[in-house]
């Protein structure tokens, strides 16, 4: 038989016929929930990947949470459905005090979710730097910044060290860094004016910028808390 | 009428052939399947019953589990494309090494309860039969305990009532020391019923139910005492935790149950003491079946050419006396476990590169570095220039020239010209390493040695490796008992177990625990006797000192070679040591070798051991069935 050229036409159109014939029954999820860790108004930096929340959607069978983590400037964001959500941190996770509840168990804040919202999510660090400037020097980078101990009662910790973390990308952290200037927290006299330097690194491919921040590793606890990320250029 | 006598007959026939009742005729006893009650009448077919049960047994670091069980934690170096994320991730994930095997709990207790109900066994034949049972049970809930803390504590076969009410099956978590308690209790109480016979190894010995009791009290005994050191590593509850008051109660029954085994009560268990090289010596201690291993207590037994083998000696072997090509050289010895080896003076030094105004030192024979060293080095790791099966293995990273720089290539049959020459040279061992970190070839510079079986054949896929694996050995008991004397603060008799050890490894001065030094000496004499044998982690988690040694910091040279011996020193990334042939005609050091601490290329990332690690995640689905389970701290 010969095979015609209408005849690929039609077979054509048979095959996408077909494939067309059932759509998925179920819509994507289109509802964005979104918001930052915030201590009276101000962002909290963590590390990235590296402090997770939970999401808990009530009215289900099951408590399977939706969880995921917040970047370095404390953001995060959740791709869901429209529906009422309670937000929570797991236990001993962040540089911060979770509210807990008497009977036990970590305090919760609940969300309704009717469109894209944002919720900011407010915690007690244990500090926070303040008034933090971060500029070249000569071929160094150099730190200035005050510690501000937010948490004075009987669940306050010490600070281990301080440090002044640089790396080539924006991503800064104890992982990623080309430079690190570390200081004792017993070595600190006046919180209100710490000054941290490091020399420039060299990279495979120089660029006459880098990314810095602080960082306060607090005893005791795992995460560290940051300062807002600042580029450097020489 | 012949006709009709026929007919007659044939109906006749008929008729009483179907006067059987349906029931009768339908209701065959099948023929493929044992019942219950014919299983448990036999103690041939018991025996295959638990051998089923045995089979299931979970080890941390298992030969036929995969070569990948022995590797991470900065000890080894993967040598693997698709292992490489040992080195490259940067956190283990919560739920990593959980387990939570009900399905073979409910199995065990089915076991036992069938064994209490049959009638027909021999009373010896069922005491036995009875005490495996529970040891296999005992054993895994201690497995278990140690990855997830308290778990919930089953000892009896749950039936559902169909009610559509499961509030009765959802059992909430016991207390960690609860658990603890239940492995104590159980082996106390199973142990006169089993045999102390030191060549019964792949079956529950009296020697195997003391030693996982002296293992058991003592990782309890140190959660109750470094736990207070992370009080955050807790719940209220007490299923993670062990109250700090009940430390001095589990090392008492820890070296209680270690000293019925050494005092030979449970059989005539001793060091291996037989070949005369202290290296080969050791290494034969895992090589060695035959009944003069008196060392082994309790083992995964395999057998080759029947069926029961595993392929971690093809995995492992030196690239060039591989059996098989191109399968080989996995797991790679990292340079912070060769240095962590001790000298013959009982003091750690790096293995020495440069002299001390920092120039190379240049060395005559390739194994001159490792010179010294405790035997359990060379017994653990395949050193360069080692002998294997049939040939030396070939590790060297090319040559180093005159002027400074390297030749090398990513192969040995890449060959390339030496300046000054037009002859083509083989420029990089046989075994590696290559500059451009080829796998399946050691990219740090070591094999394993441990279990890789040196028989003909064994190397190869078809055939495999019937190297058995040791789970409790009376080193490891003799280490216990030391731990436990010295945490209760009897360091003489902690001294004389562990110079026992220390002496079968060639170190013959005698070493003194003292208050002071005790415990870095245990967890390195741990570390140098223990290496690979799937213990490390759990020694780690219960001193509490995982996220000291794996914190999260890359691993700078300072960093690799300072603070030898100490038992938080920092392990987070495999290093590895080149060596390089001089090439300088003319010159005294021409032909000689020089070494290099190299970090692998393809090590990206640094091992970071978070809070949350220290009990794995117990995942939501188990969560979601039954609610009364509390989640780990930390996570």
């Amino acid at each position: 038989m010969k095979i015609k050229f209408h005849h690929i036409i039609i077979l054509a159109a048979m095959l996408a016929g077909s494939s067309c014939s059932k759509l998925d029954n179920i819509k994507p999820p289109s509802t964005t929930l979104k918001g930052q860790l915030m201590y009276k108004g101000t962002p909290i930096g963590v590390e990235y990947n590296q402090v997770p929340f939970r999401l808990y959607q009530t009215g289900y069978a099951g408590n399977t949470p939706i969880t995921g983590t917040f970047d370095q400037e404390g953001n995060y964001s959740v791709l869901t459905f429209n529906g009422n959500y309670k937000f929570t941190i797991p236990g001993g996770q962040g540089p911060f005090q979770w509210k807990e509840l008497p009977s036990g168990g970590r305090d919760t804040i609940a969300i309704a979710l009717t469109g894209n919202q944002t919720v900011n999510i407010e915690v007690t660090p244990y500090y926070m730097i303040t008034n933090s400037a971060i500029t070249a020097s000569g071929n160094n980078v150099a730190a200035k910044f005050g510690i501000q101990k937010i948490i004075t009662d009987a669940t306050a910790k010490n600070i281990q060290t301080v440090s002044l973390f640089v790396n080539k990308t924006q991503f800064v952290s104890p992982a990623d860094h080309a430079a690190e200037a570390d200081l004792d927290g017993s070595a600190i006299t006046d919180m209100s004016n710490i000054s941290l330097s490091v020399a420039k690194p060299t990279f495979a491919i120089t660029q006459n910028y880098v990314y810095a921040r602080v960082g306060i590793r607090i005893a005791g606890v795992e995460d560290m808390i940051f300062s807002p990320l600042v580029k450097v250029t020489f | 009428m012949k006709k009709i006598l026929g007919i007659m007959g044939f109906a006749a026939l008929l008729t009483t052939g179907s006067c059987k009742k349906d029931s009768d005729f339908l209701t065959v006893p099948p023929k493929s399947v044992i019942t219950t009650q014919t299983a448990f009448s036999d103690p041939a077919l018991v025996l295959s019953v638990i051998g089923d049960l045995y089979n299931r047994q979970k080890d941390f670091s298992s030969l036929d589990d995969g070569w990948a069980t022995f590797a991470d934690f900065g000890e080894s170096f993967p040598s693997d494309n698709g292992a490489y994320y040992f080195v490259q991730n940067r956190n283990w994930n919560y739920g990593t090494w959980a387990i939570w095997d009900y399905g073979y709990i409910r199995d065990l207790n089915l076991f036992i309860d069938n064994l209490n109900a049959s009638t027909q066994l021999l009373a010896a034949d069922k005491a036995r039969f009875l005490a495996e049972g529970r040891f296999l049970r005992a054993n895994y809930y201690f497995e278990m305990v140690k990855r997830m803390g308290g778990v919930p504590l089953i000892t009896k076969t749950l039936t559902y009532d169909n009610s559509g009410n499961v509030v009765g099956l959802q059992i909430p978590r016991a207390k960690e020391s609860e658990v603890y308690d239940f492995v104590i209790s159980e082996a106390e109480a199973i142990k006169g019923s089993l045999p102390t016979d030191p060549s019964e190894k792949s079956r529950a010995t009296q020697a195997a139910a003391l030693a996982m009791e002296a293992r058991a009290a003592l990782y309890a005994g140190s959660i109750a005492k470094y736990g207070a050191t992370t009080p955050q590593v807790s719940l209220t509850g007490g299923e993670v935790g062990i109250p700090a008051s009940m430390a001095a109660g589990y090392y008492t029954k820890a070296l209680t149950a270690a000293q019925a085994i050494i005092n030979g009560a449970a059989g005539a268990y001793k060091l291996y003491k037989v070949l005369p090289n202290l290296s080969d010596n050791f290494a034969a201690v895992f090589l060695d079946k035959s009944s003069v291993n008196q060392e082994s207590i309790w083992v995964e037994d395999f057998k080759a050419l029947a069926g029961k083998t595993h392929g971690f000696t093809t995995s492992d072997q030196p690239y060039s006396v591989s059996d098989e090509a191109s399968d080989a050289g996995r797991l790679d010895p990292s340079l912070n476990l060769v240095e962590s080896f001790e000298k013959l003076d009982n003091t750690f030094a790096p293995i020495p590169t440069k002299d001390g105004a920092g120039n190379p030192i240049y060395y005559t024979d390739q194994q001159d570095p490792f010179a010294g060293r405790d035997a359990r080095l060379g017994g653990t790791v395949m050193l360069p220039h080692s002998f294997f099966k049939t040939a030396f293995i070939d590790i060297w990273g090319g040559y180093l020239l005159a002027d400074g720089s390297i030749l090398s290539s990513d192969d040995a049959t890449h060959l390339a010209k030496l300046p000054g020459t037009d002859a083509l040279v083989q420029v990089v061992g046989k075994d590696g390493p290559t500059p451009t970190g080829e796998p399946l070839r050691t990219q740090t510079g070591f094999y394993i040695r441990k279990y890789i079986d040196p028989t003909t054949g064994s190397g190869r896929r078809g055939r495999g490796s019937d190297v058995n694996f040791i789970r409790y050995r009376y080193a490891e008991v003799l280490l216990n008992a030391a731990e436990a004397s010295a945490e209760l603060g009897d360091y003489a008799t902690a001294t004389t177990y562990i110079n026992q050890v220390r002496s079968r490894a060639g170190l013959t001065t005698p070493l003194v625990l003292t208050g002071a030094n005790y415990f870095d000496r245990i967890v390195h004499e741990r570390r140098a006797e223990l290496s690979f044998e799937g213990l490390n982690l759990f020694d780690m988690k219960r001193w509490r000192i995982a996220t000291k040694v794996w914190d999260g910091n890359t691993e700078s040279l300072a960093d690799l070679t300072s603070n030898i011996g100490a038992a938080t020193k920092r392990n987070t990334q495999p290093w590895g040591l080149y060596p390089y042939k001089y090439y300088n005609p003319g010159n005294a050091n021409n032909g000689k070798w020089v070494f290099r601490e190299v970090l692998p290329s393809n090590v990206t990332g640094v091992l970071n051991f978070r809070l949350g690690n220290y009990y794995s995640q117990i995942n939501d689905g188990i969560i979601t069935a039954n609610p009364k389970i509390v989640r780990q701290p930390n996570q």
